[in-house]
C-alpha cells in the first residue's frame, strides 16, 4: 500500500512538473544545434588534440541545468500546493504527508540524475553519430558508467542536504521561498566573514556543491573511489542534517494549510 | 458507534476562538446541515474532524482521532473543501489514474460511469473546465469512493443554480445510502432542507441550536396574521417575529396548531426562518 501511494505521488509530481523532461531535450538540442554549426563551420580541427571537449561541455551543462531545476523543484515543491489550494484536495486522500514529502525528495535524488544520464547518454550519442568517422566513441562512450556513478553520488546522495534544506524552506515560506532560501545562508556567510573574518561556512557550501573532491586534485568524473567516498564523514553528516530538515518539512506539511 | 463525536472540542487561533467547547454527535445514515454565519467556526469543525489541524477537547471519527490517524482515516471519508481544490494542471484522466492509484476504496468504473453523464471530456486539464464542471469532475471522483464519511465544506459555492440543483440530486440518488453519512456546510440553506436529516447551527463557535428535521417539523409553527390580530397572536409566546407585506410572521415553538389556525395562515417554517430567529435574534 505505502509503495502504491508512493509510486503515485511520484507519478504526479512528473505530471506536474514538466521542465523536467522539458529542461533536458531544451539543453539536448541547443547543444545538438551548436555542434552542427561548428561541424559545418569546419571548427572541428582546432579541437583535434582535445577530442572530447564538447562531449564534455554537454554533459556538464546538463548537468547544470537539471541542478538548476532541482532547485525551483524543491523551491515550488511544497509550496506550490498550497498557494494554489490544492493541498486540500491532497490531504483529501490516504497518503500521508511522509510519503507526500518523500516522493517530492525523490525527484531531485533518484528522477533527476537519472534523467540527467540519460539525456547526456542520448546527446552525445547524436554527437557521435553526426561527428561521423574518426569520432571518439571509446572515449565518450567509456565515460558513461562513471557520468551515472557521479550523479548517483555527488548529485544525488551528497547533495541531500541541500533538497531537503530547499524542500523545508518550501514548506515553511507563506511567500518567496526563493529569497527565504538563500537570504540566510548569505547572511551567515556574512556575519562570519565580519565577525571572525574567516569564510569556512562559505568553503563547506562550496566543497558540498563540487562534492567535496576537488581538493584531492581528481578531475571530476575521473573519479571512482566509492570505498572513500561512502566513508566520508560529509556524507553522513550530510544525511543526518537532511533527516532532521525533512522531518520538519513534513512535521510543516501536516500543520500548514493553504496559504 | 457514532460517526462523528465531539465532546468540548476546542480551537483558538492566537487570541480568537474558531470553536468554544462544540459538543456534536452524528450518527450512522444521517445527513447532518452545519448551518452558521461567516465566522461562526463551521470550516474548523470540519478541519479538526478531517485532520487537517490539531485541536483540544475530544473527538473521535469513525472511531479514530483525526490528528493522529489521518492517513488511515481517508480510507473512509471522502471530502470536498470548496470548488477551487483540485490542481489546475491535472487532466481528468490523470485525476482518475491518481485516486485509483492511491485509494482502495475507489471505483474507477463507477466514476466514468458518472463523467458519462456530463459534457466533461476525458483529456481535458482542470483549468480549461467550467466550475460547475470543476464540481462535477470532483464530486464523480469523491461519489467513486465507497467511503463512510462525506464531508462537503460549501460544496456548491459560486455555482449556478442548474449545478447546485443537480449537485444535491445526483447525491441523494447515486451516493446516498442508510450506511453512509453527510456531513454539509452551507450558506444556501433553503437548497439543502429537503436532503438533511438533521441540522445544527453553529455560531461563535457554539452549537446553539441542533434538531432532527422530524422534530423541527413537528415542534415548529410559522403564523401570518394582520395587524389586528397581531397582539392576540403574541400573547401565545412566539420566539420570533418580522414584518412581510404589511403582516406580522410569528414563529412559535411547540404551539397548538388548532390554536394558531383560527389566527391567521398556519405554515411549516423553514430552517432558513429559524436560523433568522435562533442564530440572528439571539445576537441583539
Amino acid at each position: 500500500m505505502k509503495t502504491r501511494a508512493m509510486f503515485w505521488s511520484i507519478r504526479r509530481e512528473l505530471w506536474e512538473t514538466r521542465s523536467i523532461a522539458i529542461a533536458p531535450v531544451a539543453v539536448a538540442a541547443v547543444v545538438v544545434f551548436g555542434f552542427l554549426v561548428s561541424t559545418f563551420a569546419g571548427s572541428h580541427a582546432a579541437q583535434t588534440t582535445e577530442m572530447s571537449r564538447p562531449y564534455d561541455f554537454a554533459s556538464i551543462l546538463l548537468m547544470g541545468v537539471m541542478f538548476l531545476v532541482s532547485i525551483f523543484y524543491c523551491l515550488d515543491a511544497l509550496n506550490g500546493e498550497r498557494r494554489d489550494r490544492s493541498i486540500l484536495f491532497w490531504k483529501s486522500l490516504p497518503v500521508s504527508d511522509l510519503t507526500t514529502v518523500l516522493s517530492k525528495l525523490a525527484i531531485p535524488m533518484v528522477v533527476l540524475p537519472v534523467v540527467s544520464w540519460v539525456a547526456t547518454v542520448a546527446t552525445q550519442f547524436i554527437m557521435l553519430v553526426m561527428r561521423g568517422s574518426g569520432a571518439p566513441w571509446g572515449e565518450v562512450a567509456g565515460s558513461w558508467p562513471m557520468i551515472l556513478y557521479h550523479l548517483l553520488t555527488v548529485h544525488s546522495l551528497y547533495y541531500a542536504p541541500i533538497f531537503a534544506w530547499l524542500l523545508l524552506v518550501s514548506a515553511w515560506a507563506r511567500r518567496m521561498p526563493f529569497l527565504w532560501a538563500f537570504l540566510p545562508i548569505a547572511a551567515v556567510a556574512i556575519v562570519e566573514r565580519i565577525a571572525f573574518r574567516s569564510s569556512y561556512f562559505a568553503h563547506m557550501l562550496g566543497a558540498r556543491i563540487s562534492g567535496d573532491m576537488e581538493m584531492k586534485g581528481a578531475p571530476m568524473l575521473g573519479y571512482f573511489m566509492p570505498l572513500d567516498f561512502f566513508l566520508k564523514p560529509g556524507l553522513w553528516i550530510g544525511f543526518a542534517i537532511a533527516a532532521v530538515f525533512i522531518a520538519i518539512a513534513v512535521r510543516l506539511r501536516r500543520l500548514h494549510g493553504p496559504i | 458507534m457514532a460517526c462523528i463525536e465531539a465532546r468540548g472540542l476546542r480551537k483558538t487561533f492566537g487570541s480568537t476562538v474558531a470553536l468554544d467547547g462544540v459538543d456534536l454527535r452524528v450518527e450512522e445514515g444521517r445527513i447532518l446541515g452545519l448551518i452558521g454565519p461567516n465566522g461562526a467556526g463551521k470550516t474548523t469543525a470540519l478541519n479538526a474532524i478531517l485532520g487537517l489541524i490539531p485541536y483540544d477537547g475530544e473527538l473521535r471519527v469513525l472511531g479514530r482521532d483525526p490528528w493522529t490517524a489521518r492517513e488511515q482515516l481517508m480510507c473512509d471519508v471522502a471530502f470536498i473543501a470548496d470548488v477551487a481544490v483540485l490542481p489546475r494542471w491535472i487532466r481528468v484522466t490523470q485525476a482518475l489514474d491518481y485516486v485509483a492509484g492511491v485509494h482502495p476504496r475507489f471505483d474507477r468504473a463507477k466514476a466514468e460511469g458518472f463523467l458519462a453523464k456530463t459534457d466533461i471530456r476525458p483529456a481535458s486539464k482542470v483549468r480549461e473546465l467550467s466550475k460547475g464542471m470543476v464540481t462535477q469532475l470532483h464530486l464523480a471522483l469523491v461519489m467513486a469512493i465507497d467511503a463512510k464519511l462525506l464531508i462537503l465544506d460549501e460544496p456548491t459555492l459560486g455555482l449556478d443554480i442548474l449545478y447546485r440543483k443537480q449537485f444535491y440530486d445526483s447525491l441523494l440518488n447515486d451516493y446516498f445510502d442508510r450506511s453512509r453519512t453527510i456531513l454539509v456546510t452551507t450558506h444556501q440553506v433553503d437548497e439543502i432542507q429537503d436532503v438533511l436529516t438533521d441540522f445544527a447551527f453553529l455560531k461563535r463557535g457554539r452549537i446553539v441550536f441542533e434538531s432532527s428535521m422530524e422534530q423541527f417539523e413537528s415542534r415548529y409553527l410559522e403564523l401570518m396574521v394582520n395587524q389586528d390580530r397581531a397582539d392576540a397572536a403574541r400573547a401565545l409566546g412566539p420566539i420570533h417575529e418580522r414584518q412581510l407585506f404589511g403582516r406580522s410572521v410569528l414563529l412559535f415553538d411547540g404551539a397548538d396548531r388548532q390554536q394558531l389556525a383560527p389566527l391567521g395562515d398556519v405554515r411549516t417554517p423553514s430552517i432558513a426562518d429559524l436560523f433568522v430567529a435562533v442564530v440572528g435574534g439571539a445576537s441583539k
